[in-house]
């Protein structure tokens, strides 16, 4: 499987992950060289097999629905490049 | 001998005997540590913690009360979340990130008296096998070949941790192993490196890579170091719902040096193709170590082997684009400048362009691909369907009575810091070839450091245990550690 600029243009958008377009041809090359190398997996035949979903055949535990921590606003907010009046404050999103 | 040379085990014992106290041992690594700054392994030292932990500690030896990692000075990989405390993992997009919590290691660390010298190196994301992926710049390797003074890398991604236990900065170091980043950096600097069975340790405030293939683990200068560290660390976390809920046995009473009539299994397919005579010849010798401490060598089949490569990164970038999609600009870390008129999207293509490295930028592309519309099926199930194929190859030996597989544990000793520079990013990969298929059989794993090659670069073996069976395959560790008796050390240049 080969990507084409348009595909790498695609992949960074999806991502949100901002590529100069000078950038989107080496990009290409890189992305479709690693794919490359993973096309080895046709090879295996997988009939029948699950895809794994958990390494360790484990059920996950459950726990009581209730609150079990919190109340520190402000240390959530200790860490956001820009937090204002008790809330992470980001550009305009609706206009 | 200086302190900062000590094994845990001897330190533990010079503590308990009042012979060396805590704060005189954090000292001599602190001292160390300064004096190490060209291995650029500690990015962030924590000289005011360790001498309050210390004093801690010497106070409990003092009372009595005083668990096998009291006063231990320790490094911490920057992956760990610690409290107060940068924790980075080696990125950009982190910078100035003071966590408001502690990690579950940390914790239990923290707990049994150990002591915290400093965070340290790693490859950003811990995706690299080199530490040059590094936003702190490239960890560098104790270890040169001969009188050349080449840098060497010191592995990665846990580059720093290896670096640091190695050059006797510190007495151990926590690492994280999702490919290989906790086994591959100990063979490169003539350490022991475990990476535990998945679930045995707490994910719980490391910062995650893939999340289905990560576990933290121990690097240290001996296997009982290993077994007494790993102690500290594993056991159940009810905020880690993979954490498994298993009595944690003594580690370190299993290693009984007894291995007779234990089965070796020889995987034939890790006898790849372009390996190197001296791997192969150090893989012969430590298999006759086996033998002759009474183990049975059986020849076994791993069929999928070849396959384990390209289903990580298929697995793995898939994850971790899920993982670092939370790196956007609004909680923690890094924001972007914005232009006038920028909306949020151009908060997080920007923020996310300059927080990222290339290399992860690529695993987080390539993991968005698959996962992608149209691509899912043909890669990401196809590869979780090659990796269940993976666990079953292991699945079938171990019912067939082997108790532990020996394998080489890199394809090279350590190479040059910048040598691979201009390889495309699948000959980096390569490095994980012997440990890959570990991670994803959830499998427990061991390097131990068995010999050196010609340039006189640390090489070392592998040994993978059956699932939960640490005891066991720490005491085959063990064995194989008393029977190459390596006691080199690098001379000291930095």
């Amino acid at each position: 499987m080969s990507i084409d600029t348009d595909t790498a243009r695609k992949v960074a958008k999806l991502a949100r992950i901002r590529v100069q377009e000078a950038d989107l041809p080496a990009l290409a090359a890189d992305l479709s060289g690693i794919l490359g190398f993973m096309d080895q997996l046709n090879e295996v035949d997988v009939t029948g097999v699950e895809p794994m979903t958990s390494v360790t055949p484990m059920r996950l535990a459950r726990r009581a629905d209730v609150v079990t921590d919190g109340g520190y606003p402000e240390r959530v907010l200790a860490n956001a490049p820009d937090a204002r009046e008790g809330f992470f404050a980001v550009p305009k999103v609706v206009e | 001998m200086n302190a900062n040379q000590l094994t845990i085990a001897a330190a533990r014992h010079a503590l308990r005997k009042g012979e060396l106290s805590a704060v005189d041992l954090a000292m001599a690594c602190m001292t160390a540590m300064d004096a190490g700054d060209g291995l650029n392994a500690f990015v962030h030292k924590t000289p005011e913690i360790a001498l309050e932990q210390a004093r801690a500690a010497d106070a409990r030896l003092a009372s009595g009360d005083a668990p096998a990692m009291c006063g231990i000075p320790l490094g911490i990989k920057d992956l760990f979340c610690t409290k107060g405390v940068p924790s980075q993992a080696g990125s950009n997009i982190l910078r100035g990130f003071k966590p408001e919590y502690e990690s579950t290691v940390t914790t239990k660390l923290f707990d049994a008296g150990a002591v915290m010298l400093g965070k340290l190196n790693m490859d950003e994301f811990a995706m690299g096998s080199s530490n040059e992926t590094s936003c702190y710049g490239n960890a560098v390797n104790p270890w040169r070949r001969g009188n050349d003074d080449t840098a060497l890398t010191p592995g990665g991604s846990s580059g720093g941790s290896a670096a640091a236990v190695a050059a006797d900065l510190c007495l151990a170091a926590t690492g994280t192993d999702t490919g290989g980043s906790i086994r591959q950096p100990a063979a490169f600097t003539g350490i022991v490196g475990i990476k535990p069975t998945y679930g045995r340790v707490s994910r719980w405030g490391i910062v995650a890579f893939a999340s289905s293939l990560d576990q933290a683990g121990p690097m240290t200068k001996s296997v009982r170091d290993g077994a007494i560290f790993l102690g500290a660390m594993a056991g159940h976390d009810p905020k880690d719902s993979t954490s498994a809920n298993l009595a944690v046995p003594d580690f370190e009473a299993a290693l009984t040096g007894d291995i007779r009539g234990k089965r070796i299994g020889i995987p034939k397919e890790y006898r790849m193709d372009g390996m190197p005579d001296e791997i192969e010849a150090l893989w012969a010798t430590g298999t006759r170590m086996m033998k002759d401490a009474g183990a049975e060598i059986v020849d076994i089949s791993l069929p999928h082997t070849k396959y384990a490569l390209p289903a990580y990164y298929v697995i793995a970038p898939a994850e971790a684009s899920s993982n670092l999609a939370r790196y956007d600009g609004v909680r923690y870390g890094h924001r972007a400048r914005l232009a006038q008129g920028d909306g949020i999207t151009e908060m997080y293509e920007k923020t996310r362009a300059e927080g990222f490295g290339p290399e992860v930028q690529r695993r987080v592309m390539i993991g968005t691909y698959v996962l992608s519309a149209g691509f899912y099926d043909a890669y990401y199930n196809r590869a979780r369907r090659v990796r269940a194929l993976i666990k079953r190859d292991f699945e079938t030996v171990f019912a067939d009575g082997i108790d532990a597989v020996l394998t080489p544990a890199t394809p090279s000793s350590a190479f040059g810091l910048g040598e691979m520079a201009s390889a495309d990013p699948v000959q980096m990969y390569l490095n994980d070839v012997f440990t890959v298929t570990v991670n994803l059989a959830g499998l427990p794993g061991i390097a131990v450091p068995v010999g050196l090659d010609r340039q006189g670069l640390p090489l070392g073996l592998q040994l993978i245990g059956r699932p939960w069976g640490e005891a066991d395959l720490l005491n085959h560790a063990y064995v194989l550690e008393s029977a190459a008796g390596f006691v080199a050390k690098a001379d000291k240049w930095w």
